[in-house]
């Protein structure tokens, strides 16, 4: 049997969806209100989930303070209350859709040491919600 | 294939003590879940089983025999309990999400003859949960 351990976390965040490689009128076509020149926000929800072996000791996969510490450190305290497209470095050039934050954040929580990361899930409202299990290629639009 | 999942609530209490480690050790390790006169959880539990439907019943299995299984196996075993020491496959255990979750799929896993047991998912919170998985399945997400 496998176990897999999964903590929710929440952050507020702004973005523009905006190719700067398109013009005016493709970027409205393609990302419509979520290219308002001026941004928008949201409230996500982040679920990360982590697998190995049950150390006997503690009864757990990983310490849920430790991975708490660690999110926070890679991801919230870049993301929570900030402008993606100005404050966070990934998407001054990159498309901060929430396909985009999955595979970053991805990226930044993988170097967790005490567990082996499964994936990421980011809701960026109750509606809509994107995985990534780091498998694919990451083939993200500049 | 389908996956059919039924879900049950139970309320129990717990704490992590592990007597091989010092009194700081416990507190450093486990925080506030070291209290020593424990702390409760409304704790609830998603049951999966993959299977093909019955061409005659056209179920996978029939769900008031999956009710009747929870009902014996978990509500009677851990409903209104306190893990440590009133459940006999957690004495001696931590009983943290992982623990309860693999207790759970070892107690449940035999008992389910109609498919076969695909996950089990336990919440702690509604920001916290363990799954088990069959060896060599993959998870499948949220």
């Amino acid at each position: 049997m496998k176990i897999e351990l999964t903590r929710r976390y929440r952050f507020s965040a702004s973005h523009r969806l905006h190719n700067r490689h398109l013009g005016e009128e493709e970027n409205q076509r393609i990302y419509g209100k979520c290219n308002n020149p001026y941004g928008h926000g949201h409230n996500y929800v982040l679920a990360v989930s982590v697998s190995g072996a049950v150390d006997p000791a503690t009864g757990m996969i990983a310490n849920l303070g430790e991975l708490d510490v660690f999110v926070e450190r890679e991801v919230l305290e870049d993301f929570d209350h900030r402008n993606m497209n100005a404050d966070v470095d990934a998407f001054r050039k990159k498309v901060p859709t929430t396909e985009n934050l999955c595979t970053e954040i991805y990226a930044r929580l993988s170097k967790f040491p005490a567990a082996k990361l499964e994936r990421v899930r980011l809701e960026e409202t109750g509606l809509n919600s994107f995985e990534y299990t780091g498998e694919s290629d990451e083939r993200n639009i500049p | 294939m389908v996956y059919l999942t039924r879900k049950i609530e139970f309320s129990a209490s717990h704490l992590y003590h592990n007597p091989a480690f010092s009194a700081e050790e416990n507190r450093r390790i486990f925080g506030k879940c070291n209290n020593p006169h424990g702390h409760g959880h409304n704790y609830v539990l998603e049951v999966t089983v993959a299977g093909e439907p019955d061409p005659v019943t056209g179920m996978v299995l029939d769900l008031k025999e999956l009710k009747d299984i929870l009902q014996k196996e978990i509500i009677e075993r851990m409903d209104h309990r306190f893990l440590n020491y009133e459940v006999p496959e957690l004495v001696g255990q931590i009983p943290t999400c992982e623990n309860i979750a693999r207790v759970i799929w070892e107690l449940l896993e035999p008992r389910i003859t109609r498919g076969r047991l695909h996950r089990v998912r336990l919440y702690e919170t509604p920001d916290l949960f363990a799954d088990c998985y069959r060896d060599g399945v993959e998870g499948a997400g949220q």
